[in-house]
Parts: C-alpha cells; structure tokens; sequence
C-alpha cells in the first residue's frame, strides 16, 4: 500500500487597516449600519472612478518586506471579470501581472510537541484545568496536558514556506442569505475595503504546518499593525488548495480548493478532513474531481459546491481607470527601515536576552500582546524563566478560564512581576502563589496585600520547621525508616505531613531539605 | 485567424440570455467585425510595446482620510427591491 | 432674432448686462423645444426627475427645471452666469433621470454631479436638458436610442449623427444654447459635422471623466458642442482642469483658451495626411475640405504633406479595444441597484434576463465582441495586438507634430446619411469614423468646424487635430477660418 504525502497551498486575504477604502474616502469601520460606508465609487455607481489610497500600498510594501519579497518598483492594476450581488462594478480591480511583492518567504517553526501554543480569540477554547498549558485541544493531538509546568523546549524545527505573491485588490460587499425571506441582501459597507492577497506556494505538508503558516502570518502582521486578523470579523480569511500524491512522486495531484474555514482550527480540520477524503477515494480507484469544496463546521466536512458552477473566465485586462505606479528602491529602503522587530528576530532576541528556549520564546513572541507582556514583566527584573512559565501556564489559563483576554486582564505585567518577586524571595512558595493569582485577578488587589490579607506569608522560620519536622518523623516512624533506608520518594509524603501542619505556608524545598538531613543518618 | 465565435459561450460569460430570432444575426455580425478586425495582423508587432494609458501620467494617489457621503438613502430608494437598508436580490439557485 | 438663436458669448452679454434676461432665455428655449423637438426629438428629458427632495443647495424656483447654482457658490459673477446647457443622457446630473437612452437605465436617477456639472454650476450655469445619443454611446447615428432617433434639423430625414446626436441637433436647430456631448471614437465631432456645428474632443485627460458613465475609459472625453469656435473656448474654460476624483485627469494648467482666438495663421504648419485623401471618400466632402485648405493659405498658413500611415487600422483597433472596455464597463447593469430589472424566479435569471432584456442590439453587439476579445485564448491575438497598432497610431501622430503644429481632413467620410441608412449593415456605420478614431487612440486633441453643405443642402465639417494639449492652436486655426467663412451663421429651416 502506497504512502501518500499531502501538498497544500494557502491563500489568505488580509483586510488591511486603513481609515478609508481602497479607491474611495469611506469609512472601513466594521459594524457600521448596512449600506451606510458607501458612495458612488464603492457602490460602482455608473460615471464613478477609483483613486488609490496611499496607504493601503504602503501597508501591503509593508507586508511584501516583513514576507521577505521582492517589492516591485512598477505596479498595475488590473481588471478580474465576473458577475455576483456583492460585487457592484461586475469586476473586481486586482492585480494580475505586476503584484506589489512578489517570491518571499515566511518561516514556520514546526514545534515537535504536537499540542499547540495558547491562541489568542482563536474559536472556543476548551480549558485543560488551570494548570498545564491552556489551549485548544486539537483533535490531532490527542494528547493531555496536565502538569503544572510547561514542557521544557525542545529544539524547534524551522521549515521555509515560500510565498508566491502578495497583491492588492478590493473586497466584495456582503450578501446576507439567513433570516430573508425568498432572496439574499446585499450590504456594500464593505466593498471596496483594501484587501492584500498572500499566496503561498503548495510547501505545507499538514494540516500542522497549514496551521503554523497562519499563526506565523498572522503573528507578523500583528507586528506590523497592518490588520486586526480577526478571522471572524473577516479582516483576515483563508481558502486552502489541496491535492495528495505517493511520497516521492514530483508530479502534483489534482487540486481541491477548499473555502469557507472561518478560523485557524477550522482550516487545519479542513485540511486533515481533504486529505483523508482524497487518500482514501485515491486508494480506491476513485478520480478526484478538480472542484471547489465548502468547509461545514458543524458536519466537520468538506461538501462539493453541487450547484453548477460558470466557467471561470476572468477576462483580466489592464485597468484604464487607474494609472501605473511606481516605487522607487530608495522608497522602499525607507518603508524597509521603518519595519519593526518582527517576530522572528524577536524570537532570537528572546533566545539570547532572556536565554529563553526556543520553544518559550516562540509562544511567547506568537502573539505580540503576550511578547509585550512579558518584556514588560522583564523591565522589573524579575526571572524570565518564573515569568514564562507563569505567563504561559497559569496567567493564561486563569484568563481563559474567566473568557478573557490579555488585555482586559486585571493583573499587568507589574502585578504579575509583584506576585513572581513575592516567589523569588520566598515570601511565598509557587504553590501559595496559585492561589493569590485567581485572587489577584477577581480583586484587582496586589499580590502583597493579598498574601498579607490573608496571612499567607511563607513560614521560613527553620527552628519552627525544625520542631514540626521532629514531630512528623516522630509520628511516622514507617515512612522514616523507608527514607532512611533509601526510598528516596516516601520522603514526599512528610514534606505532605509537615506541609499540612503549616497549612500549607512552608517552603516545601526547605521541608524536604530539612527532613532529609534528619532522616539521613 | 479569422475566429468562429462561440456566441453561446460568449453570450453566457456577458449574461446575456439570447433569443434564437437574435442570436443568428449577431453571431453573423459578430462574424463579419471579427473578419474586418483581422486585418491586424498584418501588421508586425512584435517589438511594439502595447499603449494601455495615452498619457504618461503614474502615481495618482488619495490620502487616507474618511470623506462621508450621505447618499445611502437616495441610492436605497431608487433600488429595483429595497427591504429595509438593503438591496433585495432573488434567491440563488443555480450559481449566478 | 430669436433669444433661442443666440450665441453663449451672445448670450452671456445680454444677461451681463440685463439679469432679468435669463428667464427670457429661458422661456424663448423652452417655446423652441415645445415647438420643434417633436419633430427632432434631441431631448430626452428636459425636466428634473419629480419624486426627488431637494438637493443640498438647489434653491426653490418658480420654474421646475431651472437648478440654480449650488448655496454659497457664485451667484453672479460666473462667466456662465444664468446659461442654460444642455447636456448628453451620459452624464450624470444629480436630480435628472440619466438614462444612457437605454431600457437599463431607465428611472435611474443619480445622487451624485459628473464634475463638469459641478463645474458648470459652479460657474453659474444651470442645465436646461437630457440629450438624446446613441445607446450608451454605441454608435453613429443617434439611432440606436431606446427611445427613437434624433433627425437631423436640416433635413428630418437624415441622421444627425452620433452618438452625441442630440447635443449636435439641439444646437443645431436652436433648442440648445450650447451642449456637451462625449467622444470615444467621433461622438462629438462628427454629430458636429453632420449638424453644421463646431465640436470639440479636448485631449485625453484635459476634461475629468468623472460622471461620464464610461464606454472606453482609455478614450472618452467630455466635450462642448456649440455654435461657433469662441463658444466652444468659453466652455473649454470651464470644463478643463484637473480633478482629484479621476485618476487619469491630467494636472497640467488650463490656459485662458479664449486668447487664443482672433489670432492669424500666418506661418501656421498645417498638416494633409496622404491616407485621408483616398477611395471611399465622398467627393463633395472632399471639395468643402480642400477649399478650406485654400482658405487657410490665403490666410497665410503653410500646408504640407503628411502621413499618417496607420490609419487604416484605426477602426479595427477601435473594434478591438473600445469595445472590450465597454463590455467590462457594462458589466454592472445588472439589475441588482439600480434601473431595469427583469421578473425573474431566482438570481441567475435576473442577470441573464435583465440584461438581454434592457439592452439593444449594438449594445449586445459591442458586449459580445468586447467579451469575446478579452476571453481566454483569445486575449493576445485580439486585446493586446490592438494595444500595439494602438502604440503604432499614436506614433504616426507624434511624427506628424514634428512637422506640422495641426493636422486638417475632413471629420466625416460622407454627407449625413438617410435615417435607417446604415442601420443593418454595423460595418458600414463604423467605418463612418475612419477619420476620428484615430484622435481618440491617440489621446490627441481635435475639433470639427462647419465647412460646406453638400448639393442635398447636407452640413460638412473639416476636422482639425493638435498635440496634447494643444487645445489653443486648435482655437487659433478655427476661429481664422470661421472669420473668414459664413457657415455658421446659417440656420436650418425649421
């Protein structure tokens, strides 16, 4: 039985952050009243005509540089012909032979841990306990996480996805379909709001890698603050291309063309889904169609779009109504030095700085809001391991548990760094300090208040351990007698004993040093 | 050069639903323009650059500033079917 | 005379100097159009659309039709002050029904002003009516019009040209004190020729097209259609310009293009391409057009040989180009925002049902054909080739300018033709501007100014073509001539 490898090509729209759209001056704010982000020119009025916004081409040069492309010094803009409600003019101005960017790369850091890192709004998280790492348990996976800690990195594997072209062309409005009766809606707020379309070459071998390219893109352009990347506001949307073929074969398979994936999961069910469907008709003597799919949510299933679909013939030709432009090296140079600290420098910056593993450094850096809580945590000087494991693990698992986000969390980096000091200094054990965090973030109180609240200060007075200790081994002679005789484990349960006796307050370290020098004669 | 055209492939990507009494004497029409169109490539044209724009004009922009337009009422009312503030379109049976 | 008959210079000094004139002007035009448009029918609607609310700034006025000048704007010292312009159906006017002369578009009345309405109104201007055209400009004749043929005033049997026949015939016949009309491969000269009126194309770019519901957006210009050449320079001032909501309006200074006029042509350069001079050409066309060369030598100018050696070409590139613009342009009657839409039980059968429903014969024709150029396989053997004999024809005329500052021949192969003439036969009609296109492929600016009848007392126009920009030899070489001529101070019987 032969072995098939998947071949999958992603193509992402970006909805890109201006004020205004893409060749009008209307508003491209989400969640405006139905047609009321229109004028003659989104609306496709006849007698209207284009102007391009500035901007827009100076977010997508942005976004061609951060991908590594080569950003062309002349431009076009082209004309892509068909006939659908939401698309007013009967064209869409695109760009077809002379994109802004163009052979670039974006590189995935593949974790071999097969759960994946926190996301951040990315579809309902299921919670794993608090402790562990709280994310989306992918159905891949399969495996559990408990623990408290996170798991110690391992080397990441860097794999270079490349990027066919990164273009700009203008989005279709809205066609409402639910709740109407005997017809759809059009709503054109939001045609002709800039999109730029990334096209990758067909490098993902996985629904993995398919979901690692997103958040890497999508990491990037957090950075480069040129898009809210909220795939279910539909500023950020994806359709996939996949075919399968017999491990070492060089020739493609027939593609299928996968649509309406509204999240990151959703696209890596989608993919796993494709692939298992297109091995399985594969083996069994089954063509398969080259069509395009839709992705069903709730049937967790790709259907074929039955409805008999017109040739696709775009009829591109040069769009007459806007002029060609031109982007000098020098002009590009500037946007270049203007870029920020991208993600994958930051990640090395983290490696060296903070000596992060690789794997800490690439969670944290994933999403920028974390990257930046957690270099705000380091201006207190506190210890970048503490604070990694404590961001990762059990900040993020609090918040996710109460449906938060990092931003509207009660405890900032200075908080959380308050609390960590508290550890360092032994005030309190790690094990009191997740107890004070779930306080920290019902109250908005400090750590130290908190633990002086509740008199939760860390019991270091050795003499009175020392008693305690004496008295534990004194009223577990069994258990003492194992220790000493070299079962080193059914130490743990007096560290308990004596644990129980200071309710929980004493350093466990220090018990079972203390016990273990009595017990060690 | 001088093409066949395909009328009802052409007819059908232009969304136009021909009527046969139309259809034979724009096909011929259709025909006759393609036969006097193809005196073109009598021409060499090989090293000739093609002329998209007259005017060497390039980088035409707008700044990035919202203007509002008020018109979504006047542009609802003149609507073929309106139904509340959007335009009402049949359903969508087979494709577009 | 008739305060119809009057000239906009005319015109303009009247009210200048007695304000109460306009409402005359008016009345005199509205009497005029009552009496005879019937039987020219140049007018589709001279009456703003009824159900409209008031416009922002358009005051109450005891006369329906009149739009005053916008609130705030100039209310007396516009140069176009109290002028009434009529205006082809292919311009939006906010408040006015802009129809194309097509099914489609029926009842569509737009929110917004074209910018040289603006302009106008800004000038003081007010529009007096919807010229009748071609079906969205697809044509020569003014008889592809949903709503029937425009005649030609000087004979009712015989087209007025097209496709801005409206605009030509209503300044023609007095029903207009001037007009704008578009021209994608002769839509306003050679109504012009037809008419016996002067016409103008300005130079790519020179006029915004912002407003003008496109056919060939590489090609279409606005542009006046008046009585005489310094009409024409009044109005070229106010519709030239730069204007930022069109991207492909060029930023180059507007002379005051009336200094132009009243100049002598001694030493002018005037160009007679070879290729104009041919087989095809009537002959009565060709004797108004070379007497008009002895004028302009007698006047002093120097004409020379030139050749334009494409030019046979011109109409197919058009055919080619011109047609696959539209047939993207067009796209977006569909029924779905606006105008006609046909009955239909689901989406698909409102598009194809719609379309082939509201649209007429040429109309379909040029989508066809447009659609066809532009589809797969078909792309660089058609569309793209037309690019490139369209990068050779303008190079014929940059040639050409070394040597010459205008280049002169006539506008029309032909006298106007009989009404349903050509009808049938959409070859022939094209090949009605064999001498045009080529002005507008190139981008280059040209005028058709009355030159002759013909022996069935049938208007002729001679055509004059400058560089870009050059928009002012073309007023020096003009107004030189019809000093020295009487045809436009004929008027046809009516």
């Amino acid at each position: 039985m032969s072995e098939y490898e998947p071949v999958i090509g992603l193509e992402v729209h970006v909805q890109l952050k201006t004020q205004s759209k893409i060749f009008c001056g209307c508003s491209t704010e989400f969640g405006a009243e139905p047609n009321s982000n229109t004028c003659p020119v989104c609306l496709g009025l006849p007698g209207s005509l284009p102007v391009l916004n500035q901007r827009a081409l100076e977010l997508a040069i942005k976004v061609g540089l951060a991908l590594e492309c080569t950003v062309s010094n002349r431009i076009k803009f082209d004309r892509k012909n068909y006939f659908y409600p939401d698309l007013p003019k009967a064209y869409q101005i695109s760009q077809y032979d002379m994109p802004v960017a163009s052979k670039g790369h974006l590189v995935i850091e593949v974790p071999p841990h097969p759960s994946l890192p926190p996301q951040r709004g990315e579809g309902k998280s299921a919670i794993k306990g608090n402790a562990g790492i709280s994310h989306v348990s992918s159905p891949l996976a399969g495996e559990d996480q408990g623990g408290g800690e996170v798991p110690k990195g391992n080397q990441l594997i860097p794999k270079k996805i490349e990027i066919t072209r990164a273009h700009l062309e203008e989005d279709a409005g809205k066609l409402l379909h639910e709740g109407v009766r005997d017809g759809s809606w059009v709503d054109y707020n939001r045609a002709g709001v800039p999109l730029l379309e990334i096209v990758s070459e067909p490098d993902l071998r996985s629904p993995d890698e398919a979901f690692q390219y997103l958040t890497g893109l999508k990491s990037i352009l957090q950075y480069l603050d040129v898009s809210d990347c909220n795939m279910e506001q539909g500023s950020l949307r994806c359709d996939a291309n996949i075919s399968v073929r017999e491990k070492g074969d060089s020739k493609f398979g027939i593609k299928v063309e996968v649509k309406n994936m509204n999240s990151f999961r959703a696209v890596q069910k989608a993919v796993a889904y494709e692939i298992k469907r297109q091995v399985e008709a594969t083996q069994a003597g089954e063509r398969i169609a080259q069509e395009t799919r839709l992705w069903n949510e709730s049937k967790s299933q790709t259907f074929s779009m039955r409805s008999k679909e017109h040739a696709h013939d775009y009829r591109y030709f040069p769009e007459p109504d806007l002029v060609p432009f031109t982007v000098s090296s020098k002009q590009i140079e500037q946007i270049k030095k203007s870029l920020p600290e991208l993600p994958q420098a930051r990640i090395q910056r983290f490696k060296k700085q903070f000596e992060l593993s690789g794997y800490d450094a690439y969670v944290l850096v994933s999403d920028k809001p974390l990257g930046d809580y957690f270099e705000a945590c380091m201006n207190e000087r506190i210890s970048a391991k503490l604070s990694s494991n404590w961001i990762q693990s059990e900040l993020l698992g609090e918040l996710n548990a109460r449906k938060l986000s990092l931003r509207e969390s009660k405890v900032g980096p200075k908080d959380l760094a308050g609390l960590i000091r508290l550890i360092e200094n032994n005030t309190i054990s790690g094990k009191i300090a997740k107890e004070v965090l779930p306080e920290m973030l019902e109250t908005g109180k400090s750590a130290e208040t908190i633990v002086k609240e509740k008199g939760l200060v860390q019991v270091t007075d050795t003499k009175l351990l020392e008693e305690i200790a004496d008295r534990v081994i004194q009223a577990n002679p069994k258990t003492a007698d194992e220790v000493r005789a070299g079962k080193a484990q059914a130490i743990g349960f007096l560290v308990g004993q004596v644990m129980k006796e200071t309710k929980g307050k004493a350093n466990p370290k220090l018990i079972n040093d203390i016990l273990s020098k009595k017990l060690s004669n | 050069m001088s093409q066949k055209i395909n009328i009802d492939q052409t007819a059908e990507l232009a969304r136009l639903n021909l009527k046969s009494v139309e259809r034979e004497k724009l096909a011929q029409d259709l025909e006759s323009i393609l036969a006097y169109v193809d005196q073109l490539k009598e021409l060499n044209t090989e090293s000739v650059p093609p002329t998209s724009h007259v005017l060497p004009l390039e980088n035409v922009f707008r700044k990035d500033e919202v203007r509002k337009t008020n018109i979504r009422d006047a542009v609802l009312n003149h609507a073929p079917k309106r139904e509340s503030n959007f335009f009402k379109v049949p359903k969508i049976i087979e494709g577009v | 005379m008739e305060l119809y008959e009057l000239t906009l210079k005319q015109a303009k000094e009247l009210i200048a100097q007695n304000p109460a004139k306009q409402s005359e002007l008016r009345e005199s035009l509205s009497k005029r159009v009552q009496a005879v448009d019937p039987k020219i029918k140049a007018y589709i609607n001279f009456t703003p659309h009824p159900n409209l609310p008031p416009q922002r700034g358009e005051g109450k006025s005891t006369i329906s039709h009149i739009s005053s000048p916008l609130a705030g704007e100039d209310k007396g010292g516009g140069i176009l002050f109290g002028i009434p312009i009529s205006i082809k159906d292919n311009i939006v006017t906010t408040g006015w029904e802009t129809t194309c002369a097509s099914k489609i578009l029926k009842g569509f009345v737009p929110p917004y002003d074209a910018t040289v309405v603006r302009k106008l109104k800004q000038a003081g201007a007010y529009i007096f009516g919807k010229c009748n055209m071609d079906e969205f400009a697809f044509g020569s004749s003014c008889e592809t019009s949903c709503y029937g043929p425009t005649h030609n005033p000087w004979n009712l049997n015989y087209v007025p040209g097209g496709s801005s026949g409206g605009s030509a015939a209503a300044v023609a016949g007095g029903l207009a004190i001037a007009a704008l009309g578009s021209d994608t491969g002769g839509s306003i000269r050679q109504p012009a020729s037809f008419c016996g009126v002067v016409g103008l194309k300005p130079t790519y770019g020179r006029v915004s097209r912002y407003g003008l519901i496109a056919f060939g957006s590489s090609l279409d210009q606005i542009g006046p259609l008046t009585k005489t050449v310094e009409d024409s320079a009044i109005l070229l001032n106010v519709l030239a310009g730069h204007d930022e909501r069109d991207s492909t309006s060029a930023d180059v200074p507007v002379p005051d293009y009336a200094t132009f006029l009243g100049k002598d042509v001694k030493g002018l350069k005037i160009g007679l391409p070879k290729e104009y001079f041919v087989k095809g050409l009537d002959p009565e066309v060709e004797k108004a057009v070379k007497q008009a060369v002895q004028i302009f030598q007698d006047l002093g100018a120097a004409v020379v040989e030139v050749s334009l050696p494409h030019m046979k070409y011109a109409v197919a590139v058009y055919y080619i180009v011109a047609v696959a613009e539209a047939s993207s342009n067009l796209g977006r009657f569909d029924g779905v925002q606006y105008g006609f839409r046909a009955e239909s039980q689901n989406l698909k059968e409102m598009y194809f049902e719609t379309r082939n429903q509201g649209f007429g014969d040429e109309a379909k024709r040029r989508i066809l054909l447009g659609t066809f150029v532009l589809s797969a396989g078909y792309y660089d053997a058609y569309y793209l080739k037309g690019l490139k004999v369209r990068t050779l024809i303008k190079q014929d005329f940059d040639e050409a300018f070394k040597k010459v500052d205008v280049i002169l021949g006539p506008t029309a192969p032909t006298p106007p033709f009989k009404i349903a003439e050509k009808l049938n036969d959409p070859l022939s009609m094209y090949l009605s501007d064999i001498y045009t296109i080529s002005a507008n492929l190139a981008g280059v600016p040209a005028m058709s100014v009355p030159c002759g009848f013909s022996s069935k007392d049938l208007p002729i126009g001679m055509q004059l073509t400058a560089k870009p920009f050059e928009e002012g030899t073309l007023f020096r070489a003009a107004s030189a001539y019809e000093a020295a001529t009487n045809w436009h101070e004929r008027r046809p019987s009516l």
